[in-house]
């Protein structure tokens, strides 16, 4: 006889079993690795939150503390591998296969796994590929997520670092999986109630506050000279004639220094109210002078950032803030609002290969792909209208007409050579080596450079919209080169051909005084001078102070 | 050189030696004196494998101040950390003995030094303590003639080693958030004494122990500043006209405070003891509070003196 | 050490009449270049000293893409170097020849 309440009636075996370790939703800490036992099962898919910045780490070192004879094979899904609790999961055997999306600090640990055999890697995704992956083919059986607070009833308040969690809740608890969740706190009124009860089967206060990485802020004393240079072109090479208002930018130092330049250079060129005023954006403490001066109507962000709170939550008509005043954040829906929403993204990479296709992985790390192919493409399934795209997707076809679609602008700054005078800009990226050696059906592509609008250099930017073919396009990149073997290799006839058209612009076509481009142009040249511009209210961790 | 902010506004940190010069002396006065077209570049580096500086990163020459003749020195900080070398060294001897003899005869009424230097070359070690020692005692003879100097403290490298101890000999000091001043350096210490004493990557430490909040609290500088080229030109135009003659009562004043100082706070680990035995209000909050609140803030009664 | 010269022989001239500038410092990744105003107004020459050898070639290809780009006849350029890469010694070169044309 046919069975097809089979998930429901294997959940309610496991409560059952759950239940003696817990006071109705209440687990002791304590308690933790005997109660996992009791949930996790051999085989199950489980998603333990593994957030670009919130880890559940309580849970992580607990699970990984398992009896691997007792529980194997698990299949992890889950976004971020950042923890070394997360690596000994494979090293130990408890866990075999891994989809995933970003690892960070663990590329190199990965790579190692899976060239020993430890780790079977199902893919690497995006976030938001992943999401919905846990709706199709790869829901979890079990959660184990992080939150600041909860109730006995299992009400939870994720806070300012909101992050994955809803998106991963909501897979699991209607597909009749189990979900836990460790807090800092279990209190009696929630500040505000993110997580409903009913959608969590057990709560643990864990023995202290869940992790978070400060991963988004920069110090601008390390801002360079160049990177403010490629700032300035950025500025009025792209944002100002395409009039970008709603963007995303990837974090690293180059958009860094365009965030600090708005109100000095920015301001100088008058664009303020002009471009970049919605933003697609984790809480970049850089962009505070910015809010400050008056560029910014609104943010919507993926995550928090450490430090921020107290000035996000004095700043409601620009952030998402909730009725308690803290930061409610969301990445499934900050990145469809980064695909769909947002006219430009623009970020940096670490190498270029010669159609443009841009990777972060190279020799030895697998690090996964986060956020950036989802911002940094064309969404093709768009359809509402902006002068940006009109005017970008213009420029992709000659003799547009009415059914020349529009083209959201993606635009990859990178320094011709980066440490140690390793060239960024390569024949063929690290990652087809990579795939070769690790048996990948595809080798990791960041930014494919068919989506790829506009690259911007030291030595200009490359308008890869304009270029008609192949030949054009391999000499729009090596006339942005630089002085690397792939920039010293151009074709100069072919490159000056392209600069007469406005291919290439090199900044002094652009009108920018190369005098310029000093550390003096930064509306904030320290941690400390972004503390003022905050008026006090931005709290910067521990590792940023330096005063 | 950005020529979208002026340089009177620069952040005095993230300027040159010479664009602070550039902002500090009315516009357009300076005459440099051994420019870099001369040439006039350390002997000793080239044989340590080491690339120069065609001024040997000290630069001088004569200006004006609110239209007031005066003489400047600038080390460039980023250049082997503003340390003192032979011509680096003889350079300063040079200008503070001309400013000696020039006195009276060209009307200088004070020298102008803008200190960035973590001390003397290790590669030139002997002749940058010659430099230092020469230079205090140039200082000395500029004093007797009745110039005043003043010491401008507010870049990356502070005045340390014999640069302290240069700053030590000015008639005032003006110094800004950033700015240090002390002789034997954070690194110094921690690898002679080991890091439980003092521990040279605790920036809030360093800053408590040499920083500029501290010695303008205590009256080891005269005036805090804030970062900005226009407060450094502002403060040393306000400043020359304090400065006190140099006289036997004089030294005898300075001799007093000092003694008095190390009486009083001599056995403090840090400067929150020091501001508790003191009386301040909040000790530890001196280090906190914004740069605009500490610029109003009192000092310790013992910083207004006229000894130095 | 290396100490050599680079000479371009038919430069356009370089406009303005300021004597010398000096742009950048002796740095780690940076250097100090001092501009003077004292060749032929079609000749320029580079004079490098670097503690960072064999690396001419590619001294000489970012040169001569400079004196393509720019103005620099009658210039002269001495370089003290402080392991800079290619694209500083280029922004410093621009930001030397801009500094002669007159700017502040």
């Amino acid at each position: 006889m046919a069975q097809w309440n089979k998930q429901r009636s294997e959940r309610e075996v496991r409560l059952a079993v759950a239940a003696k370790y817990a006071d109705g939703k209440v687990v002791l800490a304590g308690n933790v690795v005997a109660f996992l036992s009791s949930v996790v099962c051999t085989g199950d898919r489980v998603c333990l939150e593994g957030d670009n910045q919130k880890q559940a780490d309580f849970l992580a070192d607990a699970l990984a503390s398992v009896d691997k004879a007792q529980i194997h094979d698990l299949h992890i899904v889950q976004s971020g591998v950042v923890l070394q609790s997360h690596i000994d999961l494979f090293e130990k055997g408890i866990a075999r296969k891994l989809d995933f999306s970003y690892s960070g600090p663990q590329g190199h640990a990965i790579a190692r796994a899976l060239d020993s055999g430890k780790i079977e890697l199902g893919a690497v995704h995006t976030y938001i590929e992943l999401f919905a992956r846990y709706f199709m083919d790869l829901t979890p059986n079990v959660a184990l997520i992080a939150a600041v607070q909860a109730d006995r009833a299992g009400n939870l308040y994720t806070g300012p670092n909101t992050e994955d969690t809803p998106t991963i809740v909501e897979a699991t608890a209607f597909k009749s999986g189990i979900v836990v969740a460790q807090v800092n706190k279990i209190v009696d009124t929630l500040p505000r109630v993110d997580i409903p009860g009913g959608m969590v089967d057990f709560v643990i206060e864990a023995d202290r506050p869940f992790y978070v990485e400060p991963l988004f802020t920069r110090d601008p004393a390390s801002v360079t000279e160049i990177q403010i240079l490629m700032a300035m072109m950025a500025l009025k090479g792209i944002y100002a004639p395409y009039g970008v208002r709603r963007l995303n930018h990837g974090i690293g130092f180059p958009t860094a220094a365009i965030e600090l330049i708005l109100p000095t250079y920015g301001e100088q060129l008058g664009l303020r109210g002009k471009v970049a005023t919605h933003f697609a954006l984790n809480p970049h403490p850089t962009l505070i002078p910015a809010i400050e001066s008056g560029w910014v109507e609104q943010i919507h962000s993926f995550g928090s950032e450490v430090g921020m709170d107290s000035y996000m939550q004095e700043r409601s008509d620009i952030y998402f803030t909730g009725h308690d005043g803290t930061l409610r954040s969301n990445r499934l829906l900050c990145q469809a609002a980064g695909l769909y929403a947002c006219d430009m993204f623009i970020g940096s990479t670490l190498q270029i290969d010669l159609a443009g296709n841009s990777s972060t992985f190279t020799s030895g790390r697998i690090a996964g792909f986060g956020g950036a192919p989802n911002m940094g493409s064309d969404a093709r399934g768009r359809r509402h209208p902006s002068p940006a795209w009109l005017m970008a997707g213009r420029e992709a076809v000659d003799n547009p007409t009415s059914l020349a679609r529009g083209r959201k602008l993606v635009v990859q700054m990178i320094e011709t050579f980066g440490e140690k005078m390793v060239p960024n800009f390569v024949e063929e990226l690290d990652s087809v080596k990579m795939a070769e050696q690790l048996k990948l059906e595809l080798a990791p592509v960041m930014i494919y450079g068919d989506d790829v609008s506009h690259i911007v250099t030291e030595e200009g930017i490359a308008n890869l919209l304009l270029c008609r073919n192949a030949e054009e396009r391999e000499q729009a990149i090596r006339g942005v080169a630089g002085f690397t073997p792939v920039g010293l290799g151009r074709n100069r006839a072919a490159v000056e051909a392209l600069r007469a058209r406005g291919v290439i612009r090199r900044p002094e076509d652009m009108g920018i005084n190369p005098l310029s481009a000093t550390r003096q142009l930064l509306a904030a040249h320290t941690i400390e001078d972004l503390v003022t511009w905050s008026g006090g209210l931005y709290h910067p961790p521990a590792k940023f102070r330096n005063w | 050189m950005s020529n979208i902010i002026n340089l009177v506004d620069h952040d005095y940190y993230e300027a040159s030696a010479r664009d602070r010069i550039g902002g500090v002396l009315d516009p357009g006065s300076f005459h440099e004196f051994l420019g870099p077209e001369n040439r006039t570049v350390s002997p000793h580096l080239a044989q340590f494998n080491l690339t120069g500086a065609f001024d040997d990163g000290l630069i001088i020459g004569a200006g004006t101040l609110s239209g007031e003749k005066v003489y400047i020195a600038a080390q460039e900080g980023r250049f082997m950390g503003g340390a003192f070398g032979e011509v680096h060294g003889a350079k300063l001897v040079g200008l503070l003995r001309a400013a000696r003899d020039n006195a009276t005869a060209k009307g200088i009424r004070a020298v102008l030094l803008l200190l960035d230097t973590g001390g003397v070359r290790l590669q030139e070690a002997n002749a940058g303590e010659l430099a230092i020692a020469e230079a205090a005692h140039a200082i000395v003879e500029v004093r007797i003639a009745g110039v005043a100097v003043i010491a401008l403290v507010g870049g990356k490298s502070g005045a340390f080693g014999g640069g302290g101890i240069v700053t030590a000999f000015c008639s005032r000091i003006i110094v800004s958030d950033h700015g240090r001043i002390g002789v034997s350096g954070p690194e110094v210490i921690e690898t002679n004494k080991g890091v439980e004493e003092f521990d040279a990557k605790d920036k809030g430490l360093v800053w408590r122990i040499d920083g500029g909040r501290t010695r303008s609290m205590m009256g080891g500088a005269d005036v805090f500043v804030k970062d900005r080229v226009r407060d450094f030109r502002a403060a040393a135009i306000e400043q020359i006209p304090k400065a006190p003659p140099f006289t036997l009562a004089t030294l005898v004043a300075e001799q007093a405070r000092l003694a008095a100082r190390l009486q009083a706070y001599g056995d403090c680990r840090d400067a929150p003891e020091i501001w508790q035995k003191a009386g301040v209000a909040d000790p530890s909050g001196i280090a906190d509070v914004s740069e605009e609140a500490f610029a109003t803030m009192p000092r310790l009664k013992e910083a207004a003196h006229d000894a130095r | 050490m290396e100490q050599f010269q680079i000479h371009v022989a038919s430069a356009r001239p370089a406009p303005g009449d300021r004597r010398q500038a000096t742009v950048g410092v002796n740095a780690s990744g940076n250097i100090e270049i001092l501009v003077e105003r004292v060749l032929p107004e079609t000749e320029c020459l580079v004079e490098v000293t670097t503690a960072v050898t064999g690396y001419r070639t590619l001294w000489q290809a970012v040169i001569e893409d400079f004196c393509d780009r720019c103005p620099t006849g009658g210039l002269r350029f001495a370089i003290n170097d402080g392991g800079a890469r290619p694209d500083i010694v280029h922004l410093r070169l621009m930001q030397g020849a801009r500094l002669m044309g007159g700017e502040p």
